[in-house]
């Protein structure tokens, strides 16, 4: 591995290329992510975004390009991906939370069985972590007795006890009941705010509107545009933008 | 995972399979009622018809009961025995068949569906045929007896249905466990052990459960090849008191016990079922 200069981007994709079967689902795709930057990835459903998360913690190999994280290439079939991914935090749209496990063990698991790390400094953690996404007293339910917005915080908790470099989330919001949304977005503001390095693959414009500092926007796998949130939203130069905003805002 | 709204993930659909379900026994209260009235009534015409010479079929019954209680607890015995066998043997094979290696995969698979599609007569008549009388391990000579090599034939078809439980559970766990383990940086053999097993033993339970009352009630077959059990006894019955009027009185005898010891395992199986269900 190659030493990081200090204005190296933390993800560095070039040309990412992704097919289906039949389906190319990522047709060139390139983008930078820098540390302490918040992106938000948006776009019609099956434009590519959520493969293209899972292609950064190589959840699904790429056919073509690039992905450096951390100058670390994913796209190498030496790559340790265990390694990769304990950098990598992930948040999925359905939460998957261990059903079987309470939300206190749901975040000790990982750091315990994975890093090895000691279990009285992991529940300290856990319950910091707990006390972080506003839930004390959850500690001991179960993923089935909590709403779909506890449940989110408590998989946003249990991804950051692996203290990662780089936060990924899914489409974090699109199952929970709108009541519950704000919880969880504020959650990922203050993370945001505390400098952690986070994709966002979102449907709430006005929640990207608000905590990114550079807006995506791919359609049918490729990369229509990007820009600051401001001028993305107020003068957006692609007709296909175009078109998403005004059937979505 | 209920739905895959708008991910646009096409191929990465959570795979849809659920656990296969042993053909259940379905037992009702009902039946052990109609069971119990129909011995009632067969033995009261029996005792009718044969008049008040001969001793009454209930008194008859009731002194063959010890003996016929001994034949019932070798069935047991052996259910117990082919169960445990059968599920030590098939968990182990279960997970091999879902192994990502193909040359372990294959023969799993094929040896789960060999002996899931043999008949169990066949395979009980195999393995009396096959196994030898006794074995030599180390100059001591230890005898298999028939009664432990039809349990090693009982126990091949468990051993298989097990394998499948086990294939069918991992299979119906939401492909989202899988992902999220693997994101946390599981390995494959941690994300099966402390993430998906764990959640599979509560979707095996009932199956497995009615599975033991298929084969307790399966146990019988070992009368054909000569294994002292309760259906062979009931027949040596039959032939010591060489009365007509005791034959449909004695099996319905029989299934009786067998009713009673299979009953509440189903009500068992049923609530475990309804229970895992609400959570």
């Amino acid at each position: 591995m190659t030493p990081r200069k200090p204005d190296q981007p933390l993800v560095e994709m070039r040309d990412v290329h992704k097919t289906f079967g039949r389906l190319e689902v990522l047709k060139g795709l390139s983008l930078n992510v820098m540390k302490r930057e918040v992106i938000c990835i948006i776009g019609p459903s099956g434009s590519g975004k959520s493969t293209l998360l899972r292609c950064v913690n190589a959840l699904i190999p790429i056919d073509r390009g690039s992905i450096l994280v951390e100058g670390q290439e994913v796209n190498d079939p030496k790559l340790d991906k265990l390694a990769l991914r304990r950098k990598v935090g992930m948040v999925f749209q359905q939460y998957n939370l261990f059903p079987h496990k309470t939300a206190l063990d749901n975040i000790m698991m990982a750091p315990i069985h994975v890093l090895k790390r000691d279990r009285r400094e992991v529940e300290a953690q856990a319950r910091a972590l707990i006390r972080k996404v506003r839930l004390e007293g959850k500690e001991a339910s179960y993923p089935g007795e909590l709403s779909g917005g506890q449940q989110q915080r408590i998989a946003i908790a249990r991804s950051l006890a692996m203290n990662p470099d780089i936060m990924l989330f899914d489409e974090v919001t699109a199952a929970l009941d709108p009541e519950t949304v704000k919880d969880v977005l504020v959650t990922i503001r203050q993370l945001a705010e505390e400098g952690m390095t986070c994709v966002i693959v979102t449907h709430e414009m006005g929640f990207a509107r608000e905590v990114a500092d550079q807006i995506y926007f791919t359609d049918k796998g490729v990369l229509v545009e990007h820009g600051r949130p401001k001028e993305f939203f107020a003068n957006p130069r692609d007709p296909r933008t175009r078109q998403f905003l005004d059937q979505i805002l | 995972m209920t739905h895959t709204k708008g991910t646009g993930l096409p191929v990465l659909l959570p795979l849809q399979a659920t656990a296969p379900r042993t053909a259940g026994l379905n037992l009702s209260a009902w039946h052990g009622v109609v069971l119990a009235g129909t011995l009632l009534f067969y033995a009261a015409a029996a005792d009718a018809a044969a008049g008040p010479a001969v001793p009454s079929v209930a008194a008859t019954i009731w002194k063959w009961t010890p003996l016929l209680a001994q034949g019932f607890a070798l069935n047991i015995a052996i259910s117990f025995l082919a169960m445990a066998i059968g599920t030590i043997a098939g968990v182990p094979l279960g997970l091999c068949q879902v192994s990502l290696l193909l040359p372990v995969r294959a023969p799993s698979w094929f040896t789960t569906q060999f002996f899931r599609n043999s008949p169990w007569l066949v395979l009980l008549f195999y393995c009396m045929l096959l196994l030898p009388f006794q074995i030599e391990i180390g100059g001591t000579t230890i005898p298999l007896p028939g009664w432990f090599k039809s349990t090693i034939g009982l126990s091949l078809p468990v051993m298989a249905n097990v394998s499948e439980l086990v294939r069918g559970a991992v299979r119906s766990i939401p492909f989202g466990q899988w992902e999220a383990a693997e994101s946390l940086a599981y390995t494959r053999r941690q994300t099966l052990w402390l993430v998906i097993l764990p959640q599979c033993v509560k979707r095996i339970t009932p199956p497995w459960m009615n599975l033991y009352a298929i084969l307790t009630t399966s146990t019988p077959l070992c009368a054909v090849v000569g294994v002292s059990e309760a259906m062979t006894l009931t027949g040596n019955i039959l032939n010591a008191e060489g009365r007509t009027d005791l034959l449909i009185p004695m099996y319905l005898y029989l299934l009786l016990w067998f009713f009673a010891y299979c009953y509440p395992i189903a009500r068992a199986t049923i609530a475990l079922e309804k229970r895992f269900q609400v959570q």
